[in-house]
């Protein structure tokens, strides 16, 4: 999509894993081996440990409206106003992220109501996930 | 070992000439400019600096361009709050003899970008890969993300935001050098421009060119010097994430407190024994998670503190804590890395030459934040020797 204005990440050796599932449309986190606990941004120790014993594993996919703002000043690809958000998902993390099929309104966007994630294809390596009220 | 409270002091501080918009004037030449001035101010000249500190620039160009032979040199460059981190570096090596004289100097062409370093986020960082993609514009939309979930978690309205605004505007109307000194209200703020839901214009700092300058030495030189010295009491620094969907409590700043705390316990002081505070405001909740992190008030408390006056200019009684007297970052100036403005202020109160001096003020507590409440630095300043 030639027409994609918006910034496009590019993965790293360690980071590698998780763009690869977002391709496939899994969004995949990792778990410390020690405590069980999950985390994120991907990287191939523990945060809580430093332990190298890690897992990827395959989120619920489920999560809930955390909290954002809602930007008004123009930016390259968006249509402002538009809600930056952070979900909170039930393993554990959180992560920022854009709510789409969803007004932009602090009425339509309101705190803790569930999302599920879904994913927007940019390019034949990116996808990138997004969230969305749940059982829309 | 920790630092002996008051054994290193502040004898020289000074702002650039001018503040404000300064489309003459390079960012290298304000660093150059306040420390000139900071110089003046104790009576120094580049030959008798023996230690130099500052951020974003790195400390190379400036000891060069300044004429200084560096034996001690720190480049801690964490945001606006490295000015707090490089008085805690400094006092640990002027007490270990590492050096004898550190100039810290901070200077930024924020509002009219000469002479600027080129500064940006690369597509494969962690922020390139987890947070650019979504459209965060600046500061403006990434360090007031945690808010919501703050006002929610306490029940606090959004006009106790807006009212730290309107307080500190108060504080800036004694200040010749303020860029905002006209009074505001609360329907003032908010029906200022909206910028990203819930902040307005009002709840943001300004931009604008400027600089400034410390220089510190030992306490027992202090008297040398032609300015009544400021001592260090007890500093403290921390840093917690440089991705703010990754903070840790989006109703507390781990860093703060960490800092906070180690400053408190290194002075040995609490919170009754504070005549003036100063917390960086780059947004208006910054007071907010300020007051509540360093201990002044309880979670979720601070905005009614606020709200009912007690850091206002003639609070009276034992709630009275004159906060952010220069106006703040949302009046007095922002450059961008506005933490050695609030040192500034805290110097002038504990010289008692402030425009807003706090009447027999002998100890301040001046708490910075850098990046989105990625670090944060803390300094306890007293005008009386240990």
């Amino acid at each position: 999509m030639s027409d994609y204005q918006k910034w496009i990440p590019v993965p790293t050796p360690e980071t590698q894993h998780f763009w690869d599932g977002c391709r496939e449309g899994r969004l995949l986190l990792q778990r410390c081996g020690d405590t069980g606990r999950a985390y994120f941004p991907p990287r191939p120790f523990s945060p809580y440990t430093g332990s190298r014993n890690v897992s990827v594993f395959e989120a619920s996919g489920r999560g809930a409206l955390y909290s954002y703002v809602i930007n008004h000043r123009p930016a390259k690809g968006f249509e402002a106003p538009y809600a930056i958000a952070i979900v909170q998902l039930p393993e554990g993390v959180r992560m920022m992220t854009n709510i789409v099929e969803c007004e932009q309104t602090p009425e339509a966007l309101e705190l803790d109501m569930p999302l599920e994630v879904c994913f927007e294809k940019i390019d034949d390596d990116i996808s990138l996930p997004l969230w969305r009220p749940a059982g829309g | 070992m920790t630092y002996k409270p008051g054994s290193v002091a502040i004898v020289g501080a000074a702002e650039t000439t001018e503040l404000g918009k300064l489309p003459d004037i390079s960012q290298l030449q304000l660093h150059a400019d306040a420390a000139l001035n900071a110089m003046a101010d104790c009576g120094l000249r580049p030959a008798d600096i023996d230690g130099i500190a500052t951020a974003r620039e790195v400390p190379t160009e400036l000891a060069h361009y300044l004429g200084i032979v560096p034996k001690w040199v720190d480049g801690t460059s964490v945001g606006g709050c490295s000015f707090m981190i490089h008085v805690r570096h400094a006092c640990a090596a002027i007490e270990a003899g590492l050096c004898n004289t550190v100039l810290i100097t901070h200077g930024e062409s924020g509002r009219s970008q000469i002479g600027r370093p080129v500064q940006g986020v690369g597509p494969s960082t962690q922020e390139g890969q987890f947070q650019m993609p979504y459209g965060p514009l600046g500061p403006p939309t990434m360090f007031t993300i945690p808010v919501l979930r703050y006002l929610k978690t306490y029940g606090v309205g959004i006009e106790k935001v807006a009212n730290v605004g309107v307080v500190q505007r108060k504080w800036a109307g004694f200040h010749p050098r303020a860029s905002f000194r006209d009074p505001i209200t609360i329907d003032d703020v908010l029906n200022s421009r909206m910028i990203a839901w819930p902040f307005r214009l009002l709840m943001c700092c300004l931009v604008t060119d400027g600089g400034g300058a410390l220089i510190l030495t030992k306490a027992d030189r202090a008297s040398s010097f032609p300015t009544k010295p400021v001592y260090i009491q007890g500093i403290g620094e921390s840093v917690e994430t440089s991705l703010i969907s990754q903070m840790e409590d989006f109703t507390s700043s781990r860093a703060f407190r960490v800092a906070g705390r180690t400053a408190f316990e290194n002075a040995g002081i609490t919170h009754k024994d504070v005549d003036h505070l100063m917390i960086y405001d780059a947004f208006a909740h910054l007071p907010i998670y300020g007051l509540e992190d360093l201990g002044f008030c309880g979670r979720g408390e601070a905005g009614d503190f606020m709200w009912d006056g007690n850091t206002a200019p003639g609070a009276t009684g034992s709630n009275a804590l004159p906060l952010n007297t220069n106006g703040g970052g949302l009046s007095y100036m922002h450059s961008g890395m506005y933490g050695m403005y609030a040192l500034q202020e805290s110097v002038r109160q504990m010289r008692g030459t402030s425009p807003a001096q706090v009447e027999g003020a002998e100890l301040s507590v001046c708490h910075g934040v850098g990046g989105m409440f990625a670090a944060s630095g803390t300094v306890v300043m007293s005008s009386q020797p240990a």
